[in-house]
């Protein structure tokens, strides 16, 4: 093979190697060695994501269609049962309940995200320059926190007996919280958590929308107000129109991680605490698969539950690669 | 406002009222900032304070005589080095790998179009979005059969691969951010593609790559599930492990340690968030917002 000069070299690589360009010049070992590295370059990615993840993904599948409890786990060989799995899932109650449950409370979460986040963002805008850039720290500073950390001031600030909360609501006159178990019931329970993870959430949803909204024309919002219009009708017809793929994306992100939330539930609630009456459906699959030791089963109600989220995930990922395309 | 009030003359009595708005707006833009800040705020100082101080039921928003009582007694808990020096292993060699192996795909989506490619986004992106808990029993039952449970191995190879996605997606950008023309005259100048690539692209590229190892550092040193599930000896937790454990019973429960250890948990966090925040944390948002 002969020696080309480098620029020669370098201006093939550089170029996109289309399918037109592979059939019109003739095919060299070289011209299919600079086609190769592309794949090569990406290849250890693949390797470990399918080994990594892949592979235990097919594995879940599998599991999920075979008897695989702490015998099998031993003799590493479980015992196929067909759709058996699925059908004890299915049939069972508090499959249904987790998810209704959980759609509720993704539901809530997400619409106080957006709705706190919205109100967050447009509030930053009117603010004078040095209280925003302090709220912009606070948020900063919020967002910062690992979740496994804020869970536990979040049962420190709640506790009954010397939680802060109960003495600022008593003290602001809110009602008499003297003691008050904030993990009582259910709802409590999942209000708390609600609480945590909106907290969590905020700073990214405010701060991604306040970036958008620097991106709302001052001239266009002038001229409206110039013009008489109500603040409401400058947001609709100015505002809203530009910051309407962010709201779209960051709608869609909270709902996904909502829906899978497992973290700030199984810790807050607490581990001797969750149960069938407060799952949410990480908990459940967690629970029921790794905690029960009954593999097969768990893995059964994992793929639902997955299957689920990817079918959420498709509206975020096709917006994601179709604003790439266009930009 | 009505259109009326815009339009009648005064302009003095107009501009007080838009002082006296925007001072509306600051205090209730202060209260957020309190409200939301609280919580970190709380921890710290109930870190500091003596246990008289915390326990009482008039609280002490501010303590005038801290201590360091309750560091001390964390980091005294058996196990605490080790449990530290468990999460810098797991995170510091799951994070080089994951940087090495990402870089590389990340040059290949950004200096080369192949087929495949879109496909590799829409997975990386996919992937991103998975929950973790929903992988964790089939991971167990592959990582038991390896002998890699309970050893700190199996959670590296989980975390490495579990950050290459966002790392990839990230790197991609960076890359992507250097003008074409600055290798392409280095090429021209007689350098290799190779030569271009270390003497050009990756000084450019380097602020990015530092700053996609520290959000991966950080998503790595947060990780509790897989930590939880993978390492059942207590001298081989990590430390979201080590601190979801560390509270006992709502009743006499230490405050002021389970606070101390809080913040020793969250300090390297914070501090890498706060320099990494405005270069990548809006990754997942980017094409939205054009900054």
């Amino acid at each position: 093979m002969s020696r080309r000069p480098a620029p020669q070299v370098a201006a093939v690589a550089a170029e996109p190697l289309t399918l037109g360009a592979r059939q019109r010049r003739p095919l060299t070992l070289r011209r299919v060695g600079s086609a190769a590295v592309p794949y090569l370059l990406v290849a250890p990615v693949v390797i470990a994501i399918a080994a990594v993840l892949g592979y235990p993904l097919y594995k879940l599948v599998t599991l999920s269609f075979q008897r695989y409890g702490l015998p099998e786990l031993i003799q590493r060989k479980g015992e196929w049962v067909g759709l058996d799995n699925f059908r004890s899932v299915l049939g069972d109650e508090v499959f249904w309940d987790t998810l209704v449950r959980t759609i509720v409370f993704t539901a809530v979460n997400v619409a106080l995200t957006m709705v706190l986040g919205l109100l967050l963002a447009l509030l930053l805008v009117r603010l004078s320059t040095p209280v925003r850039v302090l709220l912009t720290t606070g948020l900063v500073l919020a967002w910062s926190m690992p979740v496994v950390v804020a869970v536990q001031v979040w049962i420190w600030m709640t506790n009954f007996q010397n939680g802060i909360l109960n003495y600022t609501l008593t003290t602001l006159g809110v009602g008499d919280y003297f003691q008050h178990d904030w993990y009582a019931t259910t709802f409590s329970k999942l209000a708390m958590v609600t609480l945590l993870i909106v907290w969590g959430a905020l700073p990214f949803v405010v701060l991604s929308l306040y970036a958008g909204l620097s991106q709302v024309p001052r001239e266009l919002l002038e001229a409206a107000s110039i013009d008489g219009a109500s603040s409401w009708r400058v947001f609709r017809d100015v505002t809203y129109p530009v910051l309407k793929p962010i709201l779209y994306i960051l709608t869609s992100l909270s709902i996904i991680w909502d829906f899978g939330v497992f973290t700030q539930a199984y810790l807050l609630i607490g581990a001797s605490q969750v149960n069938v009456d407060n799952y949410l459906m990480g908990v459940y699959v967690f629970i029921e698969g790794y905690g029960h030791s009954d593999f097969g089963r768990g893995a059964a109600i994992s793929v639902l539950w997955l299957l689920i989220v990817a079918l959420l995930s498709v509206f975020y990922v096709r917006k994601m690669v179709r604003m790439e395309e266009t930009a | 406002m009505s259109t009326a009030s815009l339009e009648r003359p005064g302009g003095a009595r107009r501009r007080r009222r838009r002082v006296l708005k925007r001072r509306a707006w600051d205090l209730l833009g202060i209260a957020l900032f309190v409200v939301l800040v609280f919580p970190v705020y709380w921890m710290v100082t109930t870190a500091f304070k003596p246990d008289d101080e915390i326990n009482s039921a008039e609280p002490t928003w501010f303590s005038l005589s801290p201590t360091l009582q309750h560091f001390r007694d964390a980091i005294a808990r058996p196990y605490f080095w080790d449990i530290v020096q468990n999460s810098l292993i797991v995170v510091l060699v799951a994070v080089g790998a994951s940087m090495v192996l990402a870089f590389l795909a990340a040059v290949a989506l950004a200096k080369y179009r192949f087929t495949g490619q879109k496909v590799f986004v829409v997975l990386m992106l996919g992937i991103l979005m998975l929950p973790t808990v929903g992988l964790v029993i089939p991971l167990y039952v592959v990582l038991a059969r390896f002998h890699l449970t309970n050893a700190l191995t199996g959670v590296i190879i989980t975390y490495m691969t579990f950050t290459l996605p966002f790392a990839v997606y990230m790197l991609r950008g960076f890359i992507l951010g250097v003008p074409k023309e600055l290798e392409e005259s280095a090429m021209v100048d007689g350098s290799s593609r190779l030569g271009a690539f270390v003497r050009i692209l990756l000084p450019l590229v380097a602020p990015g790559l530092v700053a996609t190892s520290l959000f991966a550092f950080i998503t790595a040193w947060n990780e509790y599930v897989f930590a939880s599930v993978l390492l059942t000896d207590q001298s081989n937790h990590t430390i979201t492990v080590w601190l979801s454990y560390f509270y006992g019973t709502s009743r006499n429960t230490d405050w002021g340690g389970l606070m101390a250890a809080s913040t020793l948990t969250a300090i390297p966090v914070v501090v890498f968030f706060l320099i990494v925040q405005r270069r990548i944390a809006f990754g997942l948002t980017s094409g939205a917002v054009k900054g």
